[in-house]
């Protein structure tokens, strides 16, 4: 719009200079997008294609100390999936993802409806304590929780011990047993990933006019009508971004997994997706470009739905 | 005082119970009291949210200024009863082992790559959003959609091949080679964020500006940039911590314990002190952590913005 404007200005201007102009301003933006550009195509692009060739591969030990690389088709494909330990990790890391999108939603959506129904004091409250579990970075997160689930002298231990008035907790492990590994992972990472979605559902809640709210009230709509017809729709969208949002960080974490498993978890028995390729990619590149790539198809399915939402709401 | 507020701003009906007949008057008390109830109850919900979510930094904090002896003692204690700051000193201070890295080394390592990421990123970035939202240009609107899916690219899928090429560079190990890799993962969103902001200063200003005799670029330094302040320091704060936290990267690229970034040394550190001194990495996981919660209470308004801008439209 700009440009329109300033170039019916430079309108007088004899036509060739205004050709010239004109190219200059085609070429402009593309020269202010080179240095973004560049380091995008070299480091994201060229990983993706060399992934994409590598899974087509025979990538080993062998290849990583200077052999040719051998073409193989489809073979890392049909290899991986009929692997038993891939669908161990797949079926771990979707029943991962979906107890912590239901449980990030679900606390956060009710977290941000605490956060309309309580006076000022108590939002400040409620904004301070998740602030600072938001700010914790992952690694210092998993640190905090790795004591307070500590074997000897961990807090969870002496509580269950006291609760219970019986010493059956001590020295109980927390992390030894994939079933309790896992309760432990979601405990974290819910606690992480709940003020996101509190924030966001609150700073939608506030959108939701008063006045709709108050004319559903005097027909005589409840609390639970209300929330069903009136504030559900309008925050339909904003919900649905941030249960996209969550579904792709939840699949993709690695930080957590692998912090925890270094706390004393057994990295067989609980790989997800991004230990699992971590772990397979010392010994076997092209394995681990086959599992990257299903990755990476996984992701973009996923987001296919937030990013056509995006692009319409921005109005691009 | 907050209840009657409270009442007010919801129950349309009670501000004109001054009016009703007394029988009515008495049943709005109950129904008050019931509302006050309600909202007593609320108050202990919102605390027990605080607790839990305050809970793991608080016992971070209490575990870090207590001395180990009383931090391993059978029955724990809830404030740090005989305070001690010798665990910081030790996490500080304590000498460097040939084969493990020292919090110093790896504060100026994480230092040393944030400052750099946020410095490029930021001009970089900049260019890329003024060029997005000012300019018209054919492939405009694929470069933003672009944006957007890059950023769903994991990177825990391109790590090994973002490895070898880095290696290949000879660059392994260095402040600049984790600094080029962060800011492929930083750049999309942070294009995209400033976008926003360049997009919200309207260019009539500028226009006016160029009325008035500036130059085009003129204009632009000297109306619209100004007015981006804020855009770039949210931006720029966002580019921080996520550097400053990066985990997956730097564990592959710095794997020599003299340059291990922080959050690799603090894994290090616990693995190798693992119950013997939780205490002391309470400490270090406090340090890790202080820069970032300081930054993020700076621009917490903001940090949900970008994600799900537009979306509360419908």
């Amino acid at each position: 719009m700009t440009t329109a404007v300033s170039e019916a200005r430079t309108q007088p201007a004899p036509p060739r200079q205004h050709r010239k102009r004109t190219r200059r301003r085609r070429v402009t933006p593309w020269l202010m997008l080179a240095p973004a550009t560049l380091i995008l195509l070299v480091m994201t692009g060229y990983p993706l294609v060399k992934m994409a060739i590598n899974s087509f591969q025979k990538y080993g030990k062998a290849q990583i100390f200077g052999a040719p690389p051998e073409w193989i088709g489809l073979k890392n494909y049909t290899d991986t999936l009929t692997d038993p330990t891939f669908w161990a990790v797949a079926g771990r890391s979707f029943a991962l993802m979906a107890v912590l999108v239901v449980a990030t939603m679900g606390l956060g959506i009710l977290i941000a409806l605490l956060m309309t129904r309580v006076n000022a004091f108590f939002r400040l409250l409620i904004s301070i304590g998740l602030l600072l579990a938001w700010a914790m970075p992952p690694v210092s997160s998993v640190v905090v929780w790795g004591w307070i689930v500590d074997t000897k002298y961990g807090l969870l231990n002496w509580v269950l011990n006291t609760v219970t008035g019986t010493t059956n907790w001590s020295g109980h492990s927390w992390l030894i047993d994939p079933l309790s590994f896992y309760a432990v992972l979601t405990v974290i990472i819910t606690w992480m990933s709940v003020p996101f979605v509190a924030f966001t559902v609150y700073a939608g809640l506030t959108q939701v006019p008063d006045e709709v709210l108050e004319a559903a009230q005097l027909d005589g709509a409840g609390a639970v009508k209300r929330f069903g017809f009136i504030v559900l729709p309008y925050l339909r969208s904003i919900l649905l971004i941030t249960a996209v949002l969550q579904m792709i960080w939840d699949l993709r974490v690695f930080t957590q997994a692998y912090t925890l498993q270094g706390l004393g978890g057994i990295s067989s028995q609980t790989d997800v997706f991004g230990t699992y390729i971590f772990h397979l990619g010392s010994s076997n590149l092209g394995a681990a470009g086959a599992v990257s790539f299903i990755m990476v198809a996984m992701m973009l399915v996923i987001s296919i739905y937030y990013v056509r939402k995006t692009v319409k709401d921005e109005e691009i | 005082m907050s209840v009657a507020t409270r009442v007010e701003t919801t129950d349309p009906g009670s501000a004109a119970s001054d009016v009703r007949p007394p029988v009515l008057r008495r049943r709005s008390s109950t129904r008050e009291l019931k509302r006050f109830s309600a909202n007593a109850l609320w108050g202990v919900v919102s605390i027990i949210v605080f607790v839990c979510s305050v809970f793991p930094v608080y016992w971070m904090l209490n575990t870090s200024f207590k001395p180990n002896s009383d931090v391993i003692s059978p029955t724990p204690q809830w404030w740090p009863e005989n305070f001690t700051l010798r665990n910081y000193i030790t996490v500080l201070f304590e000498p460097a082992r040939p084969d493990r890295a020292n919090f110093p080394s790896a504060f100026v390592m994480s230092l040393a790559v944030t400052g750099l990421t946020l410095l490029i990123c930021l001009v970089f970035a900049f260019v890329g959003a003024v060029a997005v939202s000012r300019f018209k240009f054919r492939g405009r609107r694929q470069y933003i959609i672009a944006l957007l899916i890059i950023q769903m690219i994991p990177g825990e899928a391109l790590m090994f091949t973002i490895f070898g090429m880095v290696d290949s560079w000879r660059l392994l190990n260095t402040v600049i080679g984790l600094t080029i890799v962060y800011l492929a993962g930083v750049l999309p969103f942070t294009i995209w964020m400033l976008r926003g902001f360049v997009a919200g200063v309207p260019a009539d200003l500028e226009e006016a500006a160029m009325i008035d005799g500036c130059t085009r670029t003129q204009a632009f330094w000297k109306v619209t940039f100004p007015l981006l302040a804020p855009g770039l320091i949210s931006t720029g704060v966002f580019a921080f911590i996520q550097a400053w936290n990066e985990f997956l990267m730097a564990l592959i690229i710095m794997q020599s314990p003299g340059s291990y970034t922080l959050p690799i040394w603090l894994r290090a550190f616990q693995q190798a002190t693992q119950s013997t001194n939780w205490a002391a990495i309470m400490a270090g996981s406090t340090l890790l952590a202080l820069p970032v919660v300081i930054f993020f209470l700076f621009v917490q308004g903001r940090m949900t913005g970008g994600l799900v801008a537009g979306a509360v439209k419908g």
